[in-house]
């Protein structure tokens, strides 16, 4: 489905999509007020640009320092190409401990990959521990955000899928009980868990050691409490050195949720004495990308979701309307690099107004990047038919003046003259809801030769 | 000083009131002004739909047109922002680098490049002030509120000149219309939902009249106050600078 029919369908409930646009608003806001207070803050996103280019020029380099050091720190590094290399690898771990109930903390690759629906499918249970993650996994959803999985539910929904799965009262969408009640079932899981996965959002190459963000601590109880802990990252999620830390921590939690810091940032490095750690590196389409020169910038995202809670096309359309991964405009310039076809309408779900470059906190040029893919979406995938013609017909109108004029003028007359139902019939699909202006008699043009006239 | 006036395709056609008023308001600032007939159109239409190639043949006329002069004015943020950072598709010759780097929109080109101080207009209505988003984050026409720094805003020094303007606070200061070009179309619940809250939040908010460096954003907005007849009116901010009621 294209992303406008996606999105023409959560307009539909027209209180939905105001109560969604002013709950990601609330954490733009509070983006904002955070970041306002920070001496600096521009050159603090300059420095993240400066130090993820930096390390993605320099990336085999990174990588195998990484390497090297998890290495002596105890730690077992796995390669792999792609999603199916990366559930392999992952599932054949977990089997070799016989593992069977694992938990696991947010993390986006494992979401992109699909993990899930693999392990399962071998009998073992997963779950997701990030509260929003849990929310959308027992909904049998995908998150709608990166940072705020279940934003597009109502606490009121909340309620109803505890009931059916966790089996609370009824509470009229009481946080504090929902809370509560998720805390229970999760502290259960955490305790039978046999293996723990996370993510990864800072790995550091000169150390071998790697950070976890989360708010709720889950990351730790699972890490630390199951005998075995699979980190899995992407190959972007690189840092040269520990100190750069003080650079991405600050920029991070500020940009996704105007904290100043995530509540923990749960640094790890070597397995606890008689445990396992591994770490799943993933490249899955992202060699790829950094080979494109106009969208090798994607790949510096930190994944803080700034350019979704600022995105107005997102606010009003729902993170389920992108049918991506990572969706919003972050997600609409890396999606294309997977799956041109797939997701040729996500670069065009944009005005172009260029807020999510400028709240960006690595300065990623995202708008620019979707009007780059647009040129490359209609040249290599089918479009529509109309359009294509339209847009030969414009510009072969606008190379020639004498032709502008003649088009003009009926274009002007036919606004002046035609009656409304024509003019607002099913074709013109802006009419449906907005006027069109009257055509004037004169254009600016006659006007103007006139004027000279008459001086 | 020789200014071409450019005026984009859709004014010329189809709000030649506002070609005027920039025409007029350009002249009473002693701005040796001419209107070359051949222009057209910027290409940015077929550009932003991502059809550029198809765009070439406009760009070229455009700077036929226009590579004489010392500067190119004209009434609209987003046209020249498309000028300045998309004519890459063209062979950068002197010509077309000169036509680059001296379109200007034209709060900036008053308030930046005739450093004016005092206009004579006067436009004694509460004014909200659309910041359209190609001059805002593509033009800087102003700060805008995802940057850190200083404040400020040619549009609203330039209309701070106007007697009587009072300009209201918005609840969004910088939010996008959701005209978006051809997405106005291709998007058009979100273009329309977008468009209505922007209406909202200068009704809430107590403007009567809503002004843009854009008319094609004020289209949109236009389109849907007329539609469902709302108590605003429309006028791009050369029309304010060019009135005396």
């Amino acid at each position: 489905m294209s992303h406008s029919k996606a999105a023409s369908i959560f307009n539909t409930d027209e209180k939905k999509v105001n109560w969604h646009d002013k709950a990601l608003w609330f954490v733009r806001h509070k983006r904002d007020k955070s970041v306002h207070a920070v001496e600096g803050w521009e050159n603090l996103r300059s420095l993240g640009h400066g130090i993820k280019a930096h390390t993605l020029s320099n990336l085999d380099h990174y990588l195998t320092e990484f390497e090297a050091n998890a290495i002596k720190n105890g730690v077992q590094v796995h390669w792999a190409a792609d999603a199916e290399e990366h559930n392999k690898i992952v599932h054949s771990i977990l089997k070799k401990h016989n593992a069977k109930k694992i938990v696991k903390s947010k993390s986006m690759l494992t979401e992109e990959c699909h993990l899930n629906p693999y392990l399962e499918a071998d009998g073992m249970e997963i779950i997701d521990t990030d509260l929003g993650e849990r929310i959308v996994q027992l909904a049998k959803e995908p998150p709608s955000h990166i940072v705020l999985p279940a934003i597009h539910k109502t606490k009121e929904e909340v309620d109803e899928l505890f009931q059916e799965h966790l089996g609370t009262k009824p509470c009229g969408g009481d946080p504090q009980y929902l809370t509560g009640e998720a805390r229970k079932h999760l502290r259960e899981k955490f305790m039978e868990a046999d293996a723990a996965i996370t993510g990864v959002n800072f790995a550091i190459a000169d150390t071998g050691g790697f950070v976890v963000c989360t708010n709720e601590g889950n990351a730790d109880m699972g890490a630390h409490l199951a005998p075995v802990h699979i980190a899995c990252m992407g190959i972007e999620k690189i840092i040269p050195k520990q100190e750069y830390l003080g650079v991405f921590l600050r920029l991070l939690a500020r940009s996704a949720t105007g904290q100043p810091i995530t509540t923990y940032s749960s640094h790890f490095k070597k397995p606890i004495e008689g445990n396992e750690m591994h770490i799943v590196i993933v490249d899955n389409g992202r060699t790829e990308q950094l080979s494109r020169p106009d969208f090798r910038a994607s790949l510096h995202c930190i994944r803080c979701g700034a350019c979704m809670n600022t995105c107005p096309i997102y606010r009003r359309s729902g993170g389920h309307s992108y049918d991506a991964t990572i969706p919003g405009p972050i997600g609409s310039i890396l999606s294309p690099g997977k799956d041109l076809k797939k997701h040729s309408t996500l670069p065009f779900a944009s005005t172009l107004c260029g807020s999510c470059s400028d709240v960006c906190p690595v300065k990623i040029d995202i708008h620019s990047q979707l009007y780059k893919w647009r040129q490359i979406i209609t040249k290599e995938t089918p479009q529509p038919l109309v359009k294509k013609a339209s847009m030969k017909m414009m510009g072969k109108v606008f190379s020639k003046p004498s032709q502008f004029e003649r088009v003009g003028k009926v274009a002007r007359w036919s606004l002046r003259n035609l009656p409304k139902s024509v003019i607002n019939s099913k074709p013109n699909v802006w009419g449906k809801e907005r006027d069109l202006p009257l055509g004037p008699k004169e254009s600016f043009d006659d006007w103007y030769k006139n004027r000279e006239k008459n001086d | 000083m020789k200014v071409g006036l450019f005026i984009p395709c859709y004014i010329n056609q189809l709000y030649p009131q506002v070609g005027k008023a920039t025409l007029e308001l350009l002249e009473k600032l002693n701005v040796d002004v001419v209107y070359p007939s051949g222009q057209t159109c910027c290409g940015q239409p077929m550009a932003n739909s991502g059809y550029e190639y198809e765009s070439v043949g406009a760009c070229n006329n455009f700077v036929e047109n226009f590579k004489d002069f010392d500067y190119i004015v004209t009434p609209s943020g987003s046209c020249a922002y498309h000028v300045k950072k998309h004519y890459n598709i063209i062979p950068q010759t002197e010509a077309v680098k000169k036509v680059r780097d001296n379109v200007y929109e034209l709060c900036d080109f008053i308030v930046n490049i005739l450093k004016i101080e005092k206009l004579t207009a006067s436009f004694p209505f509460k004014v909200g002030v659309h910041k359209s988003c190609h001059g805002l984050r593509g033009l800087r026409l102003g700060s805008c509120s995802e940057v850190v720094g200083d404040s400020f805003s040619s549009i609203e020094d330039v209309l701070k000149m106007v007697k009587g303007v009072e300009l209201i606070e918005l609840t969004r200061k910088d939010e996008c219309c959701g005209f978006g070009g051809t997405f106005a179309v291709t998007e058009e619940a979100i273009s329309v939902k977008m468009g209505k809250d922007r209406v909202k939040d200068h009704l809430d908010n107590g403007a009567e009249v809503i002004t843009a460096t854009d008319t094609s954003c004020l289209m949109h907005l236009e389109g849907l106050i007329n539609r469902n007849e709302q108590p605003l009116k429309v006028l791009h901010i050369a029309e304010i600078l060019n009135s005396n009621i």
